[in-house]
């Protein structure tokens, strides 16, 4: 049971990732989410169907998570459309072209052919299922991890991460914001599509709605993190998202398994998070307005 | 050094909000100039700090820096040649980075790949940075930008813009939101770099005193326009009440907002 949630943990990790970075570092509340989710899924499944290998799906997905960033930025700085309209417009076009991407299906199933998930678990050899599968996303998510991290201490990772604190001060040192937006988008909705490749393949099909909820979901698990963790290190920041990320699936298990004691159902879920998500940043600001205090009166 | 010629900006043409808030202004900065800018509000101040440094384009005119053509160059670009720093001391710093991260942004302007800087010997090229100003900033490397005081935001801005070493300063009331101790400090900070790095600055202040004993020249604009241009030595003879007097010669009408412009 345990090891199952930590899978599912570390899998949604990626995405929780994805989200930080739109989020957070660039303060961009970024929806396309929701799309390139189900966009990374359906491209690693057709990919795989299609036998081009599970190297390529993989990459292809992130690729194509990557271009949806990348075109959400773009209507943001092009076009002049406020970041949240710029995100549900590209989130609804994904609608359309997952489809397209499944060959005009709502959802494919990948039975009888050799995934990641598949490969691995036969790797494992003896081991157990679950911990072969286990250890392996261990080792991918911590790989993933340490990439953003050494992303976050060259010098262009770290003047994106300005980008969310104070967009002004990007400009005054002469680079330009869009460009930063771009990248940030990006390397987010390309994580998230990894996220979505992963899961369409441990649960066995994609579909084109998989990524319904997520962006909400993914901001959960940031803020869950937050509060495990104070840093203002991007080793310690990161970590604590994969945390957060491994605790949010925790706390969905419980109450998807015990939630009926008190009537819940599992479609009561969506709305669990959310409250969470409000709570979160309730107690965030109160935290943070707590602190401004302490400040001012030293 | 800048050479703007016939600039003009209306804001909301063609509206019933149209405003012209900067009429037909010529103006030469020559390299080495330190220039005070006075005037009320509303007077066009900001807009013309906004015009130079490329927030915001002319509506007519035209702006060349170093004989180049920059009148509708984006802001990020021209940032090479152009440091600014504004009023509110948390614009020119990111508050949730440490001091450290804040340094790296600023040590070199324009795009920034993949290489990693921070490394021991530039924390210590940092460190050595931050000594002069003798803040204790120099050990708080780790700290975030967010932790220190108004006033010590504002003189970190200033280093760090300075060390970029801009061709054109710009500072707009970069003083005005601190405390008068810190805003001194800050401001006798500003004349010794200026000074030691020999850069060319112009300084909008609401301080007629300041304006006075700071810089070489000093301009006055009232409604979109330059309305005085002195320099050198009749500069130097100015007082604050000639000061106000020639304003009330020139525009032969009572000030809008006295208050502003007399504080001393």
């Amino acid at each position: 049971m345990i090891e199952g949630i930590l899978v599912d943990g570390l899998i949604f990790a990626l995405l929780a990732l994805g989200v930080f970075i739109s989020f957070r570092i660039l303060d961009f509340p970024d929806l396309t989410v929701d799309g390139s989710f189900a966009t990374g899924a359906a491209i690693a499944a057709i990919c795989i169907i299609n036998g081009l290998g599970i190297f390529a799906a993989t990459v292809l997905a992130f690729i194509g998570g990557a271009v949806a960033g990348a075109a959400t930025a773009t209507i943001h700085n092009k076009l002049k459309l406020p970041n949240l309209l710029s995100g549900i417009l590209v989130m609804t076009m994904l609608y359309s072209i997952n489809i397209r991407i499944l060959g005009g299906r709502a959802n494919i199933a990948l039975l009888r052919v050799d995934t990641m998930i598949t490969k691995v678990i036969g790797f494992g050899g003896s081991l157990p299922r679950e911990y072969t599968l286990l250890i392996f996303m261990l080792l991918f998510v911590g790989i993933i991890k340490i990439l953003i991290d050494i992303f976050f201490r060259t010098d262009l990772g770290i003047t994106m991460g300005a980008l969310g604190n104070n967009e002004q001060m990007i400009k005054t040192n002469g680079v330009n914001p869009e460009t930063m937006k771009v990248i940030g988008l990006s390397l987010s909705n390309g994580l998230v599509a990894l996220s979505g490749a992963i899961l369409g393949q441990y649960q066995g099909f994609a579909d084109a709605k998989l990524g319904q909820g997520m962006i909400v979901e993914g901001l959960a698990a940031v803020m869950l993190g937050e509060f495990l963790l104070r840093s203002n290190k991007i080793f310690v920041i990161t970590l604590r998202v994969v945390l957060g990320a491994i605790l949010y699936k925790g706390l969905m298990f419980f109450g998807r398994y015990y939630g009926y004691y008190i009537h819940m159902t599992p479609s009561d879920l969506k709305l669990i998070t959310s409250v969470l998500v409000i709570v979160s940043l309730v107690i965030a600001r109160s935290q943070d307005a707590a602190g401004q205090r302490r400040k001012e009166r030293r | 050094m800048i050479k703007l010629e016939h600039i003009s900006k209306v804001f909301h043409p063609a509206t019933v909000n149209e405003n012209l808030a900067i009429n037909d202004v010529s103006l030469t900065v020559n390299s080495g100039d330190f220039i005070t800018i006075v005037g009320s509000n509303g007077a066009g101040k900001t807009t013309l700090f906004n015009l130079i440094s490329g927030s915001l384009f002319p509506s007519g005119g035209s702006l060349r820096i170093h004989d180049l053509e920059m009148t509708r160059v984006p802001e990020f670009k021209r940032s090479k040649y152009i440091g600014r720093i504004f009023q509110d001391p948390t614009l020119g710093t990111a508050a949730n980075m440490s001091l450290e991260d804040n340094m790296v942004i600023c040590s070199s302007k324009g795009f920034k790949g993949l290489k990693m800087t921070l490394n021991s010997a530039s924390r210590k090229a940092f460190s050595e940075e931050l000594r002069p100003l003798a803040m204790g900033l120099e050990d708080r490397l780790k700290d975030n930008v967010g932790l220190l005081s108004g006033g010590q935001r504002q003189a970190l801005t200033l280093l760090m813009t300075v060390l970029s070493r801009p061709d054109l300063l710009l500072l707009d009331e970069h003083t005005a939101a601190l405390d008068p101790r810190n805003a001194q400090m800050v401001l006798e900070m500003t004349q010794r770099f200026i000074t030691d790095y020999n850069l060319t600055a112009m300084m909008i202040t609401h301080n007629m005193k300041h304006a006075i004993d700071y810089g070489n020249r000093l301009l006055m604009m009232d409604k979109g326009e330059i309305i005085l241009d002195v320099s050198g030595e009749e500069k130097r003879r100015l007082t604050v009440d000639t000061l106000v007097k020639k304003f009330h010669e020139i525009r032969q009408e009572e000030f809008a907002s006295d208050e502003g412009l007399l504080s001393t």
